[in-house]
Protein backbone atom coordinates (compact mmCIF):
# COMPACT_ATOMS: atom_id res chain seq x y z
CA UNK A 1 0.00 0.00 0.00
CA UNK A 2 2.80 2.39 0.86
CA UNK A 3 4.26 1.59 -2.56
CA UNK A 4 1.05 2.58 -4.35
CA UNK A 5 0.65 5.74 -2.33
CA UNK A 6 4.27 6.75 -2.74
CA UNK A 7 3.89 6.58 -6.52
CA UNK A 8 0.88 8.84 -6.32
CA UNK A 9 2.47 11.36 -4.00
CA UNK A 10 6.14 11.25 -4.84
CA UNK A 11 6.60 11.53 -1.10
CA UNK A 12 7.37 8.60 1.13
CA UNK A 13 6.72 10.25 4.46
CA UNK A 14 3.32 11.45 3.19
CA UNK A 15 2.52 7.95 1.93
CA UNK A 16 3.40 6.32 5.23
CA UNK A 17 1.34 8.83 7.20
CA UNK A 18 -1.64 8.30 4.92
CA UNK A 19 -1.33 4.54 5.23
CA UNK A 20 -1.18 4.84 9.01
CA UNK A 21 -4.33 7.01 9.00
CA UNK A 22 -6.14 4.55 6.77
CA UNK A 23 -5.30 1.58 8.98
CA UNK A 24 -6.64 3.41 12.02
CA UNK A 25 -9.83 4.32 10.21
CA UNK A 26 -10.17 0.76 8.90
CA UNK A 27 -9.87 -0.78 12.34
CA UNK A 28 -12.70 1.45 13.55
CA UNK A 29 -14.92 0.85 10.48
CA UNK A 30 -14.36 -2.88 10.24
CA UNK A 31 -15.21 -3.38 13.89
CA UNK A 32 -18.76 -2.23 13.16
CA UNK A 33 -19.28 -3.08 9.47
CA UNK A 34 -17.11 -6.18 9.13
CA UNK A 35 -14.05 -6.68 6.90
CA UNK A 36 -14.69 -5.85 3.20
CA UNK A 37 -13.97 -8.33 0.38
CA UNK A 38 -10.77 -6.65 -0.69
CA UNK A 39 -9.32 -5.07 2.44
CA UNK A 40 -6.06 -4.06 0.72
CA UNK A 41 -7.84 -2.05 -1.97
CA UNK A 42 -10.17 -0.57 0.62
CA UNK A 43 -7.21 0.61 2.65
CA UNK A 44 -5.42 2.09 -0.34
CA UNK A 45 -8.50 4.02 -1.38
CA UNK A 46 -9.10 5.38 2.08
CA UNK A 47 -5.43 6.27 2.41
CA UNK A 48 -5.55 8.16 -0.89
CA UNK A 49 -8.59 10.13 0.22
CA UNK A 50 -6.94 10.86 3.54
CA UNK A 51 -3.81 12.00 1.79
CA UNK A 52 -5.74 14.29 -0.54
CA UNK A 53 -7.42 15.91 2.47
CA UNK A 54 -4.09 16.22 4.16
CA UNK A 55 -2.49 17.74 1.07
CA UNK A 56 -5.31 20.23 0.62
CA UNK A 57 -4.92 21.31 4.20
CA UNK A 58 -1.19 21.57 3.89
CA UNK A 59 -1.06 22.92 0.38
CA UNK A 60 0.20 26.41 0.13
CA UNK A 61 2.29 25.82 -2.96
CA UNK A 62 1.12 25.33 -6.50
CA UNK A 63 2.73 21.93 -6.86
CA UNK A 64 0.97 20.30 -3.95
CA UNK A 65 -2.44 21.46 -5.16
CA UNK A 66 -1.64 19.99 -8.53
CA UNK A 67 -0.70 16.78 -6.82
CA UNK A 68 -4.03 16.69 -5.06
CA UNK A 69 -5.80 17.28 -8.37
CA UNK A 70 -3.85 14.49 -10.00
CA UNK A 71 -4.86 12.17 -7.22
CA UNK A 72 -8.50 13.12 -7.49
CA UNK A 73 -8.31 12.15 -11.13
CA UNK A 74 -6.70 8.81 -10.28
CA UNK A 75 -9.41 8.04 -7.82
CA UNK A 76 -12.06 8.93 -10.34
CA UNK A 77 -15.43 7.45 -9.53
CA UNK A 78 -14.06 4.28 -8.00
CA UNK A 79 -16.39 2.95 -5.37
CA UNK A 80 -15.07 1.70 -2.07
CA UNK A 81 -17.25 -1.42 -2.20
CA UNK A 82 -16.41 -2.29 -5.76
CA UNK A 83 -12.65 -2.10 -6.11
CA UNK A 84 -10.48 -4.58 -7.90
CA UNK A 85 -6.85 -3.64 -7.64
CA UNK A 86 -5.02 -5.82 -10.02
CA UNK A 87 -1.93 -7.65 -8.88
CA UNK A 88 0.19 -6.34 -11.73
CA UNK A 89 -0.37 -2.78 -10.61
CA UNK A 90 0.62 -3.61 -7.06
CA UNK A 91 3.75 -5.35 -8.28
CA UNK A 92 4.68 -2.43 -10.54
CA UNK A 93 4.12 -0.04 -7.64
CA UNK A 94 6.55 -2.06 -5.56
CA UNK A 95 9.13 -1.92 -8.33
CA UNK A 96 8.71 1.85 -8.67
CA UNK A 97 9.25 2.16 -4.97
CA UNK A 98 12.34 -0.08 -5.11
CA UNK A 99 13.89 2.02 -7.87
CA UNK A 100 13.24 5.22 -5.89
CA UNK A 101 14.73 3.69 -2.73
CA UNK A 102 17.74 2.42 -4.67
CA UNK A 103 18.32 5.69 -6.53
CA UNK A 104 22.03 6.39 -7.06
CA UNK A 105 21.52 9.83 -5.49
CA UNK A 106 21.20 8.06 -2.11
CA UNK A 107 24.02 6.40 -0.18
CA UNK A 108 24.16 2.58 -0.21
CA UNK A 109 23.31 2.52 3.53
CA UNK A 110 20.26 4.69 2.91
CA UNK A 111 19.27 2.58 -0.11
CA UNK A 112 19.25 -0.60 1.95
CA UNK A 113 17.46 0.91 4.94
CA UNK A 114 14.80 2.62 2.84
CA UNK A 115 14.15 -0.50 0.79
CA UNK A 116 13.61 -2.54 3.94
CA UNK A 117 11.43 0.12 5.54
CA UNK A 118 9.29 1.08 2.57
CA UNK A 119 9.18 -2.05 0.43
CA UNK A 120 9.74 -4.69 3.08
CA UNK A 121 7.66 -2.98 5.75
CA UNK A 122 10.19 -3.73 8.49
CA UNK A 123 10.10 -1.37 11.46
CA UNK A 124 12.90 1.09 12.11
CA UNK A 125 13.74 -0.91 15.24
CA UNK A 126 14.04 -4.15 13.25
CA UNK A 127 16.22 -2.57 10.59
CA UNK A 128 18.43 -1.00 13.25
CA UNK A 129 18.80 -4.42 14.89
CA UNK A 130 19.59 -6.03 11.53
CA UNK A 131 22.41 -3.58 10.84
CA UNK A 132 23.55 -3.44 14.46
CA UNK A 133 23.17 0.34 14.84
CA UNK A 134 21.05 2.26 17.34
CA UNK A 135 17.42 2.88 16.56
CA UNK A 136 18.03 6.64 16.70
CA UNK A 137 20.81 6.41 14.11
CA UNK A 138 18.63 4.34 11.79
CA UNK A 139 15.64 6.67 12.26
CA UNK A 140 17.82 9.64 11.35
CA UNK A 141 19.20 7.84 8.30
CA UNK A 142 15.66 7.07 7.10
CA UNK A 143 14.36 10.59 7.71
CA UNK A 144 17.28 12.13 5.86
CA UNK A 145 16.82 9.82 2.88
CA UNK A 146 13.06 10.41 2.70
CA UNK A 147 13.61 14.15 2.88
CA UNK A 148 16.03 13.96 0.00
CA UNK A 149 13.59 11.92 -2.12
CA UNK A 150 10.93 14.58 -1.56
CA UNK A 151 13.14 17.68 -1.80
CA UNK A 152 15.17 16.63 -4.84
CA UNK A 153 12.13 15.00 -6.49
CA UNK A 154 13.62 11.57 -6.97
CA UNK A 155 11.02 9.96 -9.28
CA UNK A 156 8.94 6.90 -8.44
CA UNK A 157 9.10 5.03 -11.69
CA UNK A 158 10.65 2.09 -13.41
CA UNK A 159 13.61 3.61 -15.28
CA UNK A 160 13.39 3.88 -19.08
CA UNK A 161 15.07 1.09 -21.06
CA UNK A 162 18.23 3.10 -21.63
CA UNK A 163 18.88 3.29 -17.89
CA UNK A 164 17.22 0.06 -16.79
CA UNK A 165 20.33 -2.12 -16.96
CA UNK A 166 22.50 0.16 -14.84
CA UNK A 167 19.72 0.92 -12.37
CA UNK A 168 18.80 -2.75 -12.01
CA UNK A 169 22.40 -3.49 -11.17
CA UNK A 170 22.24 -1.06 -8.25
CA UNK A 171 19.05 -2.72 -7.02
CA UNK A 172 20.72 -6.14 -7.29
CA UNK A 173 23.63 -4.87 -5.20
CA UNK A 174 21.25 -3.53 -2.55
CA UNK A 175 19.32 -6.81 -2.46
CA UNK A 176 22.56 -8.79 -2.23
CA UNK A 177 23.82 -6.59 0.63
CA UNK A 178 20.51 -6.96 2.51
CA UNK A 179 20.82 -10.73 2.21
CA UNK A 180 24.47 -10.72 3.27
CA UNK A 181 23.60 -8.60 6.28
CA UNK A 182 21.01 -11.19 7.33
CA UNK A 183 23.13 -14.18 6.46
CA UNK A 184 26.64 -13.35 7.59
CA UNK A 185 26.31 -11.11 10.59
CA UNK A 186 26.89 -13.14 13.72
CA UNK A 187 25.40 -10.40 15.85
CA UNK A 188 21.83 -9.38 16.38
CA UNK A 189 18.50 -11.14 16.65
CA UNK A 190 18.37 -14.36 14.64
CA UNK A 191 14.68 -13.97 13.72
CA UNK A 192 15.17 -10.48 12.35
CA UNK A 193 18.14 -11.61 10.34
CA UNK A 194 16.01 -14.41 8.86
CA UNK A 195 13.51 -11.70 7.85
CA UNK A 196 16.26 -9.80 6.04
CA UNK A 197 17.15 -12.91 4.03
CA UNK A 198 13.52 -13.69 3.21
CA UNK A 199 12.90 -10.10 2.11
CA UNK A 200 16.03 -10.11 -0.07
CA UNK A 201 14.87 -13.31 -1.81
CA UNK A 202 11.41 -11.81 -2.38
CA UNK A 203 12.95 -8.66 -3.87
CA UNK A 204 15.20 -10.76 -6.10
CA UNK A 205 12.09 -12.59 -7.34
CA UNK A 206 10.45 -9.25 -8.17
CA UNK A 207 13.52 -8.27 -10.18
CA UNK A 208 13.31 -11.56 -12.08
CA UNK A 209 9.72 -10.69 -12.98
CA UNK A 210 10.79 -7.26 -14.20
CA UNK A 211 13.81 -8.45 -16.16
CA UNK A 212 13.15 -12.14 -16.96
CA UNK A 213 15.76 -12.08 -19.74
CA UNK A 214 18.51 -10.66 -17.55
CA UNK A 215 20.57 -13.68 -16.50
CA UNK A 216 22.15 -11.76 -13.62
CA UNK A 217 18.75 -11.24 -11.98
CA UNK A 218 18.13 -14.99 -12.27
CA UNK A 219 21.66 -15.56 -10.98
CA UNK A 220 21.04 -13.36 -7.95
CA UNK A 221 17.86 -15.23 -7.03
CA UNK A 222 19.57 -18.60 -7.50
CA UNK A 223 22.60 -17.56 -5.45
CA UNK A 224 20.48 -16.28 -2.56
CA UNK A 225 18.23 -19.34 -2.49
CA UNK A 226 21.16 -21.78 -2.75
CA UNK A 227 22.93 -19.99 0.09
CA UNK A 228 19.74 -19.79 2.15
CA UNK A 229 19.27 -23.56 1.71
CA UNK A 230 22.09 -24.06 4.21
CA UNK A 231 20.41 -21.95 6.90
CA UNK A 232 19.35 -24.78 9.24
CA UNK A 233 22.89 -26.18 9.31
CA UNK A 234 24.64 -22.87 9.92
CA UNK A 235 24.02 -22.73 13.65
CA UNK A 236 24.62 -25.52 16.14
CA UNK A 237 22.38 -26.28 19.12
CA UNK A 238 24.12 -23.53 21.11
CA UNK A 239 23.36 -20.99 18.37
CA UNK A 240 27.00 -20.83 17.27
CA UNK A 241 28.06 -20.56 13.62
CA UNK A 242 29.17 -23.83 11.99
CA UNK A 243 31.82 -23.62 9.24
CA UNK A 244 30.70 -24.83 5.80
CA UNK A 245 33.03 -27.86 5.87
CA UNK A 246 31.64 -28.97 9.26
CA UNK A 247 27.93 -28.55 8.52
CA UNK A 248 25.46 -31.44 8.75
CA UNK A 249 24.41 -31.61 5.12
CA UNK A 250 21.27 -33.60 5.95
CA UNK A 251 19.92 -30.30 7.32
CA UNK A 252 20.28 -28.52 3.97
CA UNK A 253 16.99 -27.69 2.28
CA UNK A 254 16.69 -30.06 -0.72
CA UNK A 255 13.77 -28.15 -2.24
CA UNK A 256 15.62 -24.85 -2.24
CA UNK A 257 18.74 -26.47 -3.68
CA UNK A 258 16.65 -27.96 -6.49
CA UNK A 259 14.85 -24.69 -7.29
CA UNK A 260 18.05 -22.67 -7.08
CA UNK A 261 19.88 -25.05 -9.38
CA UNK A 262 17.01 -25.01 -11.89
CA UNK A 263 16.92 -21.22 -12.03
CA UNK A 264 20.70 -21.10 -12.34
CA UNK A 265 20.49 -23.47 -15.34
CA UNK A 266 17.85 -21.20 -16.84
CA UNK A 267 20.22 -18.21 -16.40
CA UNK A 268 23.21 -20.03 -17.87
CA UNK A 269 21.18 -21.07 -20.94
CA UNK A 270 20.84 -17.38 -21.82
CA UNK A 271 24.56 -17.48 -22.58
CA UNK A 272 25.64 -14.26 -20.90
CA UNK A 273 27.60 -15.21 -17.79
CA UNK A 274 28.14 -12.64 -15.05
CA UNK A 275 29.49 -12.41 -11.49
CA UNK A 276 26.20 -13.37 -9.80
CA UNK A 277 25.69 -16.43 -12.00
CA UNK A 278 29.23 -17.54 -11.23
CA UNK A 279 28.68 -17.12 -7.50
CA UNK A 280 25.43 -19.06 -7.81
CA UNK A 281 27.30 -21.81 -9.66
CA UNK A 282 29.87 -22.00 -6.84
CA UNK A 283 27.01 -22.26 -4.31
CA UNK A 284 25.41 -24.97 -6.44
CA UNK A 285 28.65 -26.99 -6.49
CA UNK A 286 28.91 -26.83 -2.69
CA UNK A 287 25.25 -27.83 -2.46
CA UNK A 288 25.78 -30.77 -4.82
CA UNK A 289 28.58 -32.34 -2.76
CA UNK A 290 27.30 -35.16 -0.48
CA UNK A 291 30.25 -34.57 1.88
CA UNK A 292 32.76 -31.73 2.23
CA UNK A 293 35.51 -34.07 1.00
CA UNK A 294 33.60 -34.73 -2.23
CA UNK A 295 33.37 -31.04 -3.15
CA UNK A 296 34.33 -30.45 -6.79
CA UNK A 297 37.13 -27.98 -6.07
CA UNK A 298 38.51 -28.25 -9.61
CA UNK A 299 35.29 -26.72 -10.96
CA UNK A 300 35.09 -24.19 -8.16
CA UNK A 301 38.66 -23.15 -8.89
CA UNK A 302 37.76 -22.54 -12.56
CA UNK A 303 34.72 -20.53 -11.54
CA UNK A 304 36.73 -18.30 -9.21
CA UNK A 305 39.21 -17.78 -12.03
CA UNK A 306 36.33 -16.52 -14.21
CA UNK A 307 34.91 -14.44 -11.39
CA UNK A 308 38.27 -12.76 -10.91
CA UNK A 309 38.39 -11.85 -14.59
CA UNK A 310 35.00 -10.12 -14.29
CA UNK A 311 35.56 -8.69 -10.84
CA UNK A 312 39.29 -8.41 -10.07
CA UNK A 313 39.02 -7.67 -6.34
CA UNK A 314 41.55 -8.82 -3.72
CA UNK A 315 38.89 -10.82 -1.82
CA UNK A 316 37.93 -12.76 -4.97
CA UNK A 317 41.65 -13.40 -5.52
CA UNK A 318 41.93 -14.79 -1.98
CA UNK A 319 38.93 -17.09 -2.51
CA UNK A 320 40.44 -18.22 -5.78
CA UNK A 321 43.73 -19.05 -4.04
CA UNK A 322 41.89 -21.08 -1.39
CA UNK A 323 40.10 -23.00 -4.17
CA UNK A 324 43.43 -23.61 -5.92
CA UNK A 325 44.73 -25.05 -2.64
CA UNK A 326 41.64 -27.19 -2.05
CA UNK A 327 41.95 -28.48 -5.62
CA UNK A 328 45.38 -29.80 -4.61
CA UNK A 329 47.79 -27.19 -5.98
CA UNK A 330 49.46 -26.00 -2.80
CA UNK A 331 52.47 -24.22 -4.29
CA UNK A 332 50.36 -22.41 -6.89
CA UNK A 333 48.02 -21.19 -4.16
CA UNK A 334 50.93 -19.95 -2.02
CA UNK A 335 52.39 -18.06 -4.93
CA UNK A 336 49.06 -16.29 -5.42
CA UNK A 337 48.78 -15.37 -1.75
CA UNK A 338 52.34 -14.11 -1.51
CA UNK A 339 51.88 -11.68 -4.38
CA UNK A 340 53.06 -8.45 -2.70
CA UNK A 341 50.14 -6.41 -4.07
CA UNK A 342 47.60 -8.86 -2.67
CA UNK A 343 49.46 -9.14 0.65
CA UNK A 344 49.35 -5.38 0.98
CA UNK A 345 45.69 -5.05 -0.02
CA UNK A 346 44.54 -7.73 2.44
CA UNK A 347 46.90 -7.02 5.35
CA UNK A 348 43.96 -5.91 7.51
CA UNK A 349 41.73 -8.81 6.45
CA UNK A 350 41.61 -11.71 8.90
CA UNK A 351 40.65 -14.45 6.39
CA UNK A 352 43.79 -13.67 4.39
CA UNK A 353 46.08 -14.52 7.29
CA UNK A 354 44.05 -17.63 8.22
CA UNK A 355 44.24 -18.94 4.65
CA UNK A 356 47.95 -18.23 4.40
CA UNK A 357 48.63 -19.88 7.77
CA UNK A 358 46.78 -23.04 6.76
CA UNK A 359 48.58 -23.24 3.43
CA UNK A 360 51.99 -22.90 5.07
CA UNK A 361 51.29 -25.35 7.93
CA UNK A 362 52.80 -28.40 6.23
CA UNK A 363 55.78 -26.82 4.50
CA UNK A 364 56.82 -23.92 6.74
CA UNK A 365 55.35 -24.27 10.24
CA UNK A 366 57.16 -21.21 11.58
CA UNK A 367 55.79 -18.92 8.89
CA UNK A 368 52.38 -20.53 9.38
CA UNK A 369 52.49 -19.78 13.09
CA UNK A 370 53.35 -16.14 12.41
CA UNK A 371 50.45 -15.81 9.94
CA UNK A 372 47.95 -17.41 12.29
CA UNK A 373 49.09 -15.35 15.24
CA UNK A 374 48.52 -12.28 13.11
CA UNK A 375 45.02 -13.60 12.30
CA UNK A 376 44.32 -14.08 16.00
CA UNK A 377 44.77 -10.33 16.53
CA UNK A 378 41.48 -9.65 14.70
CA UNK A 379 38.04 -9.97 16.29
CA UNK A 380 36.05 -12.98 15.07
CA UNK A 381 32.94 -14.98 15.87
CA UNK A 382 33.17 -17.69 18.56
CA UNK A 383 33.45 -20.72 16.28
CA UNK A 384 35.92 -19.01 13.96
CA UNK A 385 38.04 -18.08 16.96
CA UNK A 386 37.89 -21.62 18.40
CA UNK A 387 38.75 -23.12 15.03
CA UNK A 388 41.82 -20.89 14.87
CA UNK A 389 42.79 -21.78 18.47
CA UNK A 390 42.76 -25.49 17.61
CA UNK A 391 44.97 -25.02 14.55
CA UNK A 392 47.34 -22.78 16.53
CA UNK A 393 47.60 -25.31 19.37
CA UNK A 394 48.49 -28.11 16.94
CA UNK A 395 51.18 -26.01 15.29
CA UNK A 396 52.74 -25.02 18.62
CA UNK A 397 52.91 -28.68 19.70
CA UNK A 398 54.76 -29.80 16.59
CA UNK B 1 10.73 22.27 -10.44
CA UNK B 2 14.01 24.15 -10.61
CA UNK B 3 17.48 22.74 -10.08
CA UNK B 4 20.84 24.47 -9.88
CA UNK B 5 23.62 22.74 -11.78
CA UNK B 6 26.84 23.98 -10.18
CA UNK B 7 29.87 23.43 -12.37
CA UNK B 8 33.08 22.57 -10.55
CA UNK B 9 36.47 21.93 -12.12
CA UNK B 10 40.17 22.55 -11.60
CA UNK B 11 40.94 25.98 -13.05
CA UNK B 12 44.61 25.05 -13.47
CA UNK B 13 43.77 21.96 -15.54
CA UNK B 14 44.28 23.10 -19.14
CA UNK B 15 42.32 20.14 -20.50
CA UNK B 16 39.25 21.08 -18.48
CA UNK B 17 39.76 24.81 -18.88
CA UNK B 18 41.84 25.63 -21.94
CA UNK B 19 43.13 29.17 -22.33
CA UNK B 20 41.02 31.22 -24.81
CA UNK B 21 44.16 31.71 -26.93
CA UNK B 22 44.57 27.96 -27.52
CA UNK B 23 42.92 25.70 -30.07
CA UNK B 24 41.17 23.60 -27.44
CA UNK B 25 39.05 26.56 -26.34
CA UNK B 26 36.70 26.72 -29.31
CA UNK B 27 35.53 23.07 -29.09
CA UNK B 28 34.75 23.52 -25.39
CA UNK B 29 32.72 26.63 -26.07
CA UNK B 30 30.98 24.86 -28.94
CA UNK B 31 29.96 22.20 -26.43
CA UNK B 32 28.33 24.88 -24.29
CA UNK B 33 26.55 26.47 -27.24
CA UNK B 34 25.23 23.05 -28.23
CA UNK B 35 24.04 22.45 -24.66
CA UNK B 36 22.26 25.81 -24.62
CA UNK B 37 20.65 25.21 -27.98
CA UNK B 38 19.44 21.73 -27.14
CA UNK B 39 18.05 22.65 -23.72
CA UNK B 40 17.21 26.29 -24.30
CA UNK B 41 13.60 26.04 -23.19
CA UNK B 42 14.60 24.35 -19.96
CA UNK B 43 17.38 26.72 -18.97
CA UNK B 44 16.11 29.49 -16.71
CA UNK B 45 19.52 31.08 -16.15
CA UNK B 46 23.18 30.34 -16.53
CA UNK B 47 26.48 32.15 -16.17
CA UNK B 48 30.16 31.38 -16.37
CA UNK B 49 32.28 32.90 -13.62
CA UNK B 50 35.71 34.48 -13.88
CA UNK B 51 38.62 32.78 -12.14
CA UNK B 52 38.73 32.50 -8.32
CA UNK B 53 41.74 34.82 -8.51
CA UNK B 54 39.23 37.62 -9.13
CA UNK B 55 37.06 36.71 -6.13
CA UNK B 56 36.58 38.74 -2.98
CA UNK B 57 34.96 37.24 0.11
CA UNK B 58 33.16 39.56 2.50
CA UNK B 59 31.53 39.08 5.88
CA UNK B 60 29.97 41.44 8.39
CA UNK B 61 30.77 40.82 12.06
CA UNK B 62 29.68 43.13 14.87
CA UNK B 63 28.74 45.75 12.30
CA UNK B 64 32.14 45.65 10.72
CA UNK B 65 32.74 44.60 7.14
CA UNK B 66 35.73 42.40 6.53
CA UNK B 67 36.77 41.75 2.96
CA UNK B 68 39.41 39.16 2.01
CA UNK B 69 41.05 38.40 -1.27
CA UNK B 70 40.12 35.04 -2.80
CA UNK B 71 37.29 32.51 -2.80
CA UNK B 72 35.28 31.34 0.23
CA UNK B 73 37.35 28.15 0.47
CA UNK B 74 40.55 27.01 -1.20
CA UNK B 75 39.60 23.78 -2.92
CA UNK B 76 41.12 21.58 -5.58
CA UNK B 77 38.14 22.15 -7.85
CA UNK B 78 36.43 25.52 -8.01
CA UNK B 79 32.95 26.75 -8.85
CA UNK B 80 33.28 27.98 -12.40
CA UNK B 81 29.68 28.58 -13.41
CA UNK B 82 26.11 27.45 -13.04
CA UNK B 83 22.81 26.83 -14.74
CA UNK B 84 19.32 27.01 -13.30
CA UNK B 85 17.27 24.41 -15.16
CA UNK B 86 13.62 23.45 -15.15
CA UNK B 87 13.03 19.70 -14.78
CA UNK B 88 10.19 17.39 -13.74
CA UNK B 89 12.34 15.35 -11.39
CA UNK B 90 15.91 14.60 -10.38
CA UNK B 91 16.40 12.11 -13.21
CA UNK B 92 15.59 14.74 -15.82
CA UNK B 93 17.87 17.24 -14.09
CA UNK B 94 20.69 14.69 -14.05
CA UNK B 95 20.12 13.86 -17.71
CA UNK B 96 20.67 17.56 -18.49
CA UNK B 97 23.62 17.95 -16.11
CA UNK B 98 25.57 15.17 -17.79
CA UNK B 99 25.33 17.04 -21.11
CA UNK B 100 27.26 19.99 -19.65
CA UNK B 101 30.75 19.80 -21.17
CA UNK B 102 32.49 20.02 -17.79
CA UNK B 103 30.69 16.87 -16.62
CA UNK B 104 33.54 15.09 -18.46
CA UNK B 105 36.42 17.00 -16.92
CA UNK B 106 34.97 18.19 -13.60
CA UNK B 107 31.88 17.60 -11.48
CA UNK B 108 28.35 18.99 -11.71
CA UNK B 109 26.54 19.35 -8.39
CA UNK B 110 22.79 19.13 -8.94
CA UNK B 111 20.69 20.80 -6.23
CA UNK B 112 16.98 21.49 -6.06
CA UNK B 113 16.20 25.19 -5.70
CA UNK B 114 14.26 26.23 -2.60
CA UNK B 115 10.59 26.92 -3.29
CA UNK B 116 9.06 29.62 -1.07
CA UNK B 117 5.57 29.56 -2.60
Amino acid sequence: MVATLARDFGDLAEAEDAAQDAVEQALRAWRTAGVPDNPGAWLTTVARRRAIDRLRRASRGREKTELAARLDERLGSSDLDDLDLDATMLRDDQLRLIFACCHPALTPEAQMALTLRSVGGLTTREIAAGFVVSEATMAQRLVRAKKKIAAAAIPFRIPPDAELLARTEIVRTVVYLIFTEGHLSAEGDELIRTDLCAEAIRLAALLVELTPDDPESLGLWAHLVLTDARRAARLDSDGELVLLSDQDRALWDEGKILRGTEVLDQALRLGRPGPLQIQAAISALHAAAPTAAETDWEQIELLYRQLFQLNPSPVVRLNHAVAVHEAGHVSGALEMLDDPLLAQALDDYRPYHVARGKLLADTAPELALAALERAAEFPASGPEQRHLDVVLAELRRS
Amino acid sequence: MKYACLIYSDEQDTVANPDPSTEAFAPMMAGYFAFGEKNGEKIAAGEALQSVATATSVRVRDGETVATDGPFAETKEQLGGFYIVEADDLDEAISMAIQIPHAHTGTIEVRPVMNFD
